[in-house]
């Protein structure tokens, strides 16, 4: 954060790939719809199994993943997802009064999480700021 | 504000009835027992002191009828003395029976009226007395037929020749084969003054009777009413003591009960007969009797007043701790509630959220889309972006309003925590904001930020300011005008102070004193259950803190609530002060 020059190198250098997981449709398209215009390269992925899917086809910068859904618990694929690759980061999002979900999910191996529902440019900073620290490692 | 007195006349009735089987039981506990004793005891002693009553007249009469036939015998004897130690030649002379009674009279006693000698035709040849009796003929007399016929007679009472009442003793002698009589008259007055002292009480005395139930004696009383017709025979069947007393007791034909008692003398021919009415011979048990009766009825007055009071205070125990039960049914029945309505906002606060990130994201999704479009000469532009920027506003409150829900109904459990009191006002404050807007009410918070965290139950102070704020809510819906409520706190010498202030209507001073008894409410019958302060208070109670309140009409009212920091003697724990549903209660 504090180095102003790297803030902006993703979105004019490379894209950060971005797996988006949710099973609430209409929520995925259109972050996914919003996202993409901001230039990031969006995977969408409707429930844990077609996340775990996606990352087994191709490697991903970071994760954005409902922790409430339906086919399997958030915290779960979170794990599985950090144990296919861990330099995966992973962007958390919970429904209001989940604080205990959320810091389970950072000890986990989560980078960040936010409460749904969100604002496009806090999730965005926070898919940015994931974005660095995998840069850095 | 009006604050009627929640009548329940069933619940009344319970206690009423309560109370009075609680006072028949203990008084029939207590009395009976108290009774049955002292009856017996009365009874026994009645018995023993009517014995003793009996027993004492009986010697009484017995002692007296000892004397009279003594004094009977010895003057009997007196007569024969003379009659032995003189001549039937020397009694016929007038001056010589003069000079013996005179010696008589000196001798032995006054009794002796007179003194005659009789020969066997009932001609009294000799006479010396106060009355003109020479010559006079006895032969027809009663006392001369039966005198003449035995050695020594005592005669009956009878007026006789002289119209006095008087009685004769006899002595039968031989001169020349023929019969003489030395008779002498004893006085009868002097006779009487024997049984005369044989007085007891108001109505007791003795008579002397002969076997016709003639009085040989002058009876006492003038108007004495004696059936002395068949006393004689009466008395004679009765049974007799082994003394030879005879103790009978009858029912007189004016209803009186009168005791006799009865010794036959004179050879059996006279009875002497005390008689008493018998509630005068026993005037001092029956004044006994009615002292123990006094005390009893006293002791039963002590008790039946003792029942009363004692039933009357544990009853009110009774209702007093019902009214706790009571008290904490409704905390547990609230508490329950609450954790479902919690659940059930949870829900549904969870489920509103997805739609409302998809509505606002969607409109976020269009402004993208007009931001590539060449839109420059659309007039509508503005609108479009003004309406987009509008749902996205909408979208914001929808999330803060279920994140309020959800913060709300997330804390609705009941264990002791560290809780900052400011953090719980501000999240009440925030949930009732939107009730105030309608109710036209701005509600300022005034914090402390230096307060200390305390250990208490956060749903209980939940339930503490939703109860006050909402009470100040409803004391200003009818206020004209914008209504303010203050919430302050501050910290004082180791307290937490926490003032709740609003200026409405206020509370009539009549009822402030009983704002915080249960089930005391000022609002319509179903509207609201009387308990909200007094759960406050209850909640403030198990704190260790207070609760008070100021209020002047239409001026409004102060809660004043004050918590110790330090750890309170009785730790708020329990499950009964739980959390409970927002109560409308002034």
């Amino acid at each position: 954060m504090s180095n102003h020059s790297t803030r902006h190198a993703p979105t004019h250098g490379e894209q950060i790939r971005l797996l988006l997981v949710d099973d609430e449709v209409g929520y995925l398209n259109v972050l996914a719809n919003r996202l993409g215009k901001r230039r990031l390269d969006v995977v969408k992925a409707r429930s844990g199994c077609e996340a775990i899917q996606a990352v087994r086809r191709q490697d991903f910068d970071v994760a954005v993943l409902d922790l409430l859904m339906e086919d399997m618990d958030g915290i779960e694929v979170l794990k599985i997802l950090k144990k296919m690759d861990p330099d995966l980061k992973v962007v958390m999002l919970t429904g209001h009064g989940s604080e205990k979900a959320s810091k389970e999910g950072m000890r986990c191996g989560a980078s960040d999480y936010l409460t749904k529902p969100c604002e496009l440019e806090e999730l965005l900073e926070k898919i940015r700021e994931a974005y660095r620290q995998k840069q850095r490692t | 504000m009006r604050f009627p007195k929640r009548r329940r006349p069933s619940e009344n009735r319970y206690y009423q009835s309560l109370t009075r089987r609680m006072v028949l039981i203990i008084i029939f506990v207590s009395i009976t027992p108290m009774i049955l004793v002292s009856g017996f005891i009365l009874s026994e002693f009645r018995t023993s002191y009517q014995a003793k009553i009996y027993d004492h007249l009986g010697e009484l009469v017995l002692k007296k009828k000892q004397n009279i036939d003594s004094f009977l015998w010895e003057k009997l004897s007196d007569i024969r003395y003379v009659a032995a130690t003189n001549s039937y030649q020397d009694l016929v002379y007038e001056d010589f029976i003069q000079e013996e009674l005179h010696i008589l009279r000196r001798e032995f006693d006054t009794v002796f009226e007179d003194l005659g000698v009789v020969n066997a035709d009932g001609l009294q040849l000799a006479y010396a007395g106060p009355f003109e009796l020479e010559y006079a003929d006895y032969s027809k007399a009663e006392w001369f037929t039966s005198a003449i016929q035995t050695e020594y007679h005592i005669s009956d009472v009878f007026t006789g020749l002289r119209g006095k009442p008087h009685f004769i003793v006899t002595v039968r002698n031989i001169w020349e084969g023929k019969h003489w009589i030395l008779r002498a008259t004893i006085d009868f007055l002097s006779f009487n003054t024997l049984l005369e002292k044989l007085r007891i009480g108001q109505t007791g005395f003795a008579i002397i009777l002969n076997q016709y139930g003639e009085y040989q004696t002058k009876p006492f009383f003038k108007n004495i009413k004696i059936n002395n017709k068949n006393l004689y025979q009466f008395m004679k069947q009765s049974q007799q003591t082994p003394k030879g007393v005879h103790i009978v007791e009858r029912k007189e034909p004016d209803g009186q009960r009168n005791i006799y008692v009865g010794s036959f003398l004179k050879g059996g021919e006279w009875l002497l007969v005390y008689q008493q009415n018998k509630d005068d011979a026993f005037s001092d048990l029956r004044h006994a009797q009615n002292i123990a009766l006094i005390i009893i009825v006293v002791s039963a007055l002590i008790i039946i007043a003792m029942a009363v009071l004692l039933s009357m205070k544990m009853v009110a125990r009774i209702q007093v701790s019902d009214r706790e039960k009571e008290i904490m049914n409704q905390q547990v029945i609230e508490t329950g509630k609450l954790a479902s309505i919690g659940e059930l906002a949870a829900g549904i606060a969870h489920e509103i959220n997805n739609p409302v990130a998809i509505m606002v994201e969607e409109a976020g999704w269009i402004e993208d889309l007009l931001a590539e479009e060449d839109l420059a000469s659309c007039e509508n532009l503005t609108e479009f972006q003004r309406a987009l920027h509008q749902i996205r506003m909408q979208g914001r409150r929808c999330k803060e309003i279920t994140h309020k829900l959800l913060s709300f109904a997330r804390k609705t459990d009941s264990s002791v925590q560290d809780v900052q009191v400011n953090d719980l006002i501000t999240e009440v404050v925030n949930l009732s904001v939107q009730k105030a807007k309608y109710a036209n009410v701005d509600i300022v918070t005034d914090l402390d930020p230096s307060l200390p965290a305390i250990q208490m139950s956060y749903t209980e102070g939940q339930q503490v300011m939703l109860n006050l704020i909402n009470n100040a809510l409803y004391a200003l819906e009818s206020k004209d005008g914008r209504g303010r409520v203050e919430v302050q706190t501050r910290r004082n010498a180791g307290d937490i102070h926490i003032d709740v202030i609003d200026n409405g209507t206020g509370i009539p001073a009549a009822i402030l004193p009983r704002i915080f008894d249960p089930f005391f409410t000022s609002k319509p019958v179903g509207k609201g259950t009387g308990l909200g302060l007094s759960i406050c208070y209850g909640i403030i109670n198990k704190l260790g803190g207070e609760i008070d309140v100021e209020s002047e009409q239409d001026r409004g009212t102060h809660f004043q609530i004050r918590i110790p920091t330090a750890p309170s003697e009785k730790p708020g724990t329990d499950a009964c002060g739980d959390g409970m549903a927002v109560e409308k209660t002034a």
